[in-house]
């Protein structure tokens, strides 16, 4: 019984070790070294991610990987025992699209577009045509730019996120984004796949005065860089194999690091969220011979048939369109924007009758809370509870090519769990634990602050305790 | 492209009926009949190249004009469509539009913007394409805008309401390019903010130089390539690849003769200039577009072989643009020049039959020639004639019906056909609305009612926080109201 654990009296420990955020908090039951490695989850309900559900088994954790799961799977001798009674184990989930650990800088801001600043003077350098690569840096890896102590890292991880895609923002190539699980000791730890993708926007970065001013331009540019980075794999070798033949090729940045990426065969987002941009991503993929994933999906509803017969993977955004904040109340809205709001929810279940394999992002919801909201708005609208779970890990790995190592519970995988105490989409349901690379995190409610007044300066304090309490739910 | 400003002034004074149909956006084609065989019966046609037909029948078979005539019956199985005291006349062709573009017309940062092409970015949920149907107009040359020397690629389309982009070009007809010449080009009416640097050229001669410039570099491009393919062929080894250049490939085509030159121009030296450019060149310019100087020098564009696409009666919002008359159309006719009455804006494409009426006004034209302005003519400029323009046996079905003779300020379309398939029918529209109307008031109280479900959710929520913020602020409440009246005074 030494090494077994029991999770109330550390509780008592290290209550005053919490720290407060947005959601719960969370305690890693490790120190400076001697944390430990091993663990089982007994008695649990394991939702295994990729059809089997087990009513009544274990999972054993050892050095950060998924040891053994299993109806009947002995507890190695070694490992600290969670009793997961009453309990069910997910496999972590997955979040397709974020800027965790990409935080903005302050006062920094995309690119001016739009009309209504195209007088302005542009901020950057004025490119004067493709050669002048605007908006272009997509030797960027947001892997080496990661900042662990963004908040929202933390918050994300007590809602059952283990890991996310975090792409980088600014320009038309605005660099790779990376595959990060959300903990470790040191950035290194959270990255999964430094160069998981290679992100595309076509939003024109010009500002009138500068290349391109036109989402046509945007289109042309990116046709002329894949262009150029094709010739660069093309012309290299030629030219390094006889360098006193010709004139010396210029050093491109740029054609580097496409010609790489696309070497690699690198998944490139296009965004594509309506129909018409749907469509247009499907064409614009098969011309530039990519391996293109859409991201946006939300009118997926009236194309999927056409986005399954090309056999493009979506990442739909959570972000559902809504009717723009203090807009003018009399404004004229029409039929067509009007039936996008309502029906953006059920592009899920059009991509799964379709066939479509797709996975689900934030897209720039604020945290957990809205995810799960907006999760649960697209099963009310036909998709499968299955379905939305697979759109959170194993299809999302799948599409992120991280499927070897996770997005269910097996022996190998990464032991990216989260353990609830009901159904992931049911909104009274709580996370208990999650599991990060076999890191364990115990999410418990905040006690309600015992002295109001001698608590911290924040509004916070004072009315944390039942507001955070429920806040801790999933998925309200 | 005329100034924004009288495109507002347009669309402004047309307001009512944008709100109005604004509402068939969804209509889409859903009830657009797909029958194989129509025959439209006892109508006016206005065939264009033979005559009026009274009480003529037309018989569309698979989307094809089948047979025209006074004797023409329904085969079994047919629908049939009676015209009686209607006027059919081919479907309007707009050689100058701006329709179904999602993002700006123009990219207007580089003096050749060749490497953007409409056709990437057609959007068939624009309502301007409804709109468009509804005046009777079945294709569109949609061009790039007219900020650069040499502009974008363009594209033909068919307003195929309802479709999807890549249902809309017009298979077949050749693609375009756009031009400009003139102010816009040289921006005369951009002052660029400090730090940046004016855009070249600032003169009608550095357009001209921009042009020649653009062309030397496509001749030397198309020849590097053909050395390289040569060799290539030859089996020479370890050969360099030359770049592909987008911007420079659509100029190819252009030597080549595989695509047409729509220039946007206004002054009569200009005109000439460009036409000697292109003849130095080697190639042809296909349309002048506004070309509000045409008639100064019709002779000079007939024999250069173009085209002259203008405005019925439209002028002076530009200095370039105060030397036109509305003799325009009918001088450049008489002189050879094959003329089009264009739009070159979405509201002005919904009554291009009484743009074409005005040149029996002004000019004295006949009614047919006035109506070729706007249909066989502009299918000349687009190289489509074989397939539209006429009411001819062979022909697309795209067919436009109207209440009463197109020519005359009263006259309604009725229905619109675009390869035998009704696009328009403005009964089907009207019958429409109040479902249209239902569904549009029934997703707003759906809406409405969610968003005070989430209030009161918000607010459950939100009270034990307000209840403490209340509790902390009220010692500071009289402090703060002191100051609050005390800023009041001031």
């Amino acid at each position: 019984m030494a090494n077994r654990f029991k999770f109330l009296n550390l509780s008592v420990v290290c209550a005053g070790l919490c720290v407060a955020v947005l959601i719960g908090s969370s305690y890693a039951a490790r120190g400076a070294g001697g944390e430990p490695r091993y663990f089982a989850v007994v008695n649990a309900r394991i939702v295994t991610g990729t059809g089997a559900v087990i009513d009544s088994g274990t999972v054993v954790i050892a050095k950060g990987l998924i040891q053994a799961v299993g109806a009947n799977v002995a507890v190695p001798p070694e490992a600290w025992v969670i009793d997961g009674k009453g309990l069910t184990v997910y496999p972590g989930l997955i979040d397709a699209g974020t800027d965790l650990g990409l935080p903005k800088e302050e006062g920094a801001e995309s690119t001016p577009t739009g009309r209504g600043r195209r007088r302005a003077a542009p901020s950057g350098e004025i490119a004067k045509g493709p050669e002048d690569r605007p908006g272009t840096s997509p030797w960027r890896v947001a892997a080496d730019e990661l900042k662990t102590d963004d908040k929202r890292i933390e918050s994300w991880r007590n809602a059952g996120f283990t890991t996310a895609l975090t792409i980088p923002d600014g320009g038309i190539f605005p660099g790779q984004a990376t595959v990060i699980d959300l903990a470790g000791d040191r950035t290194g730890d959270y990255v999964v796949k430094a160069g998981a993708t290679l992100p595309i926007s076509l939003k024109p970065v010009g500002g009138f005065w500068g290349f391109p001013d036109s989402l046509m331009g945007s289109i042309a540019y990116v046709r002329q860089v894949f262009d150029d980075s094709n010739w660069f794999a093309q012309a290299d070798p030629v030219y390094q194999g006889t360098v006193t033949k010709f004139e010396r090729l210029p050093y491109d940045r740029t054609e580097r690091a496409i010609a790489g990426s696309l070497r690699d065969k690198e998944i490139v987002l296009l965004p594509a969220n309506n129909a018409v941009q749907i469509l247009r991503g499907l064409k614009l993929a098969d011309e530039w011979k990519i391996n293109a994933v859409l991201f946006g999906g939300q009118q997926g509803y009236e194309v999927a048939g056409a986005i399954a017969a090309k056999k493009i993977p979506v990442l739909v955004s959570l972000k559902w369109p809504e009717r723009e904040k203090d807009a003018d109340p009399g404004a004229e809205q029409t039929l067509r924007e009007l039936r996008f709001r309502d029906r953006a929810p059920s592009s899920p279940a059009a991509l799964a009758k379709a066939g479509v394999k797709f996975a689900f992002y934030s897209g720039g919801l604020s945290g957990p809370k809205d995810i799960f909201k907006n999760a649960k708005k697209a099963i009310d609208a036909g998709l499968t509870a299955d379905l939305a779970l697979r759109a959170f890990t194993a299809d999302a790995a799948a599409i992120l090519g991280v499927d070897d190592r996770m997005g269910s519970i097996a022996a190998g995988k990464i032991a990216n769990l989260m353990v609830t105490d009901g159904d992931l989409f049911n909104d009274k349901t709580k996370v208990k634990h999650v599991f990060v690379d076999g890191r364990w995190f115990e999410i418990r409610e905040e006690a309600p602050a015992e002295k109001p007044g001698e608590g911290k300066k924040d509004d916070d304090s004072s009315s944390s305790g039942k507001r955070k309490a429920s806040s801790a739910e999933v998925g309200r | 492209m005329k100034l924004r400003v009288l495109a507002a002034v347009a669309l402004l004074v047309t307001v009512t009926p944008v709100c109005a149909r604004a509402q068939v956006a969804g209509s889409q084609v859903s009830s657009a009949q797909t029958n194989n065989t129509i025959l439209i019966e006892n109508a006016t046609l206005l065939t264009i190249t033979h005559g009026n037909i009274e009480h003529g029948s037309i018989l569309i078979r698979d989307g094809k004009i089948a047979a025209v005539g006074t004797d023409v019956k329904a085969p079994e199985g047919a629908t049939v469509i009676d015209a009686k005291g209607q006027y059919v006349m081919p479907g309007i062709i707009d050689c100058h539009s701006h329709i179904a573009v999602d993002g700006s017309v123009n990219e207007g940062s580089v003096s050749v913007s060749s490497m953007a092409n409409i056709a990437d970015v057609l959007n068939p949920d624009d309502i301007s394409i409804y709109d468009d149907l509804a005046g009777g107009v079945t294709v569109a040359n949609v061009l790039h805008g007219s900020a650069n020397a040499i502009g974008g690629q363009t594209v033909v389309i068919k307003l195929r309401w309802g479709k999807q982009a890549s249902d809309l070009p017009f298979q077949g007809a050749l693609p375009g390019i756009k031009f400009a010449l003139g102010e816009n080009p040289k921006r005369s009416n951009f002052t660029p903010p400090p730090g940046v640097e004016p855009r070249y050229p600032a003169t009608r001669l550095g357009v001209e130089e921009t042009i020649r410039e653009a062309f030397i570099q496509a001749r030397d491009y198309k020849k590097q390539w053909e050395d390289y393919n040569r060799k290539k062929a030859a089996g020479e080894q370890n050969l360099m690849p030359p770049r592909r250049d987008e911007k420079l490939e659509p100029l190819v085509e252009v030597l080549e003769g595989k695509r047409y030159v729509h220039a946007h121009c206004y002054r009569a030296d200009e005109i000439l200039m460009l036409i000697r450019v292109a003849n130095e060149f080697g190639f042809k310019i296909r349309t002048f577009q506004h070309v509000l100087e045409g008639y100064k020098i019709a002779d000079e564009i007939a024999a250069s072989g173009a085209g002259g696409s203008t405005f019925s009666d439209w002028w002076a919002y530009k200095m370039e643009a105060f030397d036109a008359i509305p003799y325009n159309s009918a001088l450049m006719t008489e002189r050879g020049v094959v003329v089009s009455v264009n739009s070159d804006d979405a509201e002005e494409a919904r009554h291009l039959n009484q743009e074409a009426a005005k040149s029996i006004k002004y000019g004295g034209m006949s009614a047919n020639d006035a109506l070729k302005l706007i249909t066989l003519n502009p299918a000349i400029q687009l190289g489509i004639d074989s397939r539209v323009g006429s009411i001819d046996v062979g022909k697309d079905a795209d067919l436009a019906i109207f209440n009463r003779d197109p020519l005359s300020v009263y006259a309604v379309v009725q229905k619109t056909l675009i390869d035998g398939q009704v696009y328009f029918d403005r009964q089907r529209d009207i019958d429409g609305r109040p479902a249209l109307e239902k569904e549009k008031q029934d997703l707003l109280a759906k809406e409405k009612k969610a968003s005070e479900e989430k209030k009161t959710d918000d607010k459950k929520e939100a009270k034990p926080e307000k209840k403490s913020e209340q509790k902390k602020k009220r010692p500071t409440t009289d402090q703060d109201s002191a100051a609050a009246s005390a800023g009041g005074a001031q």
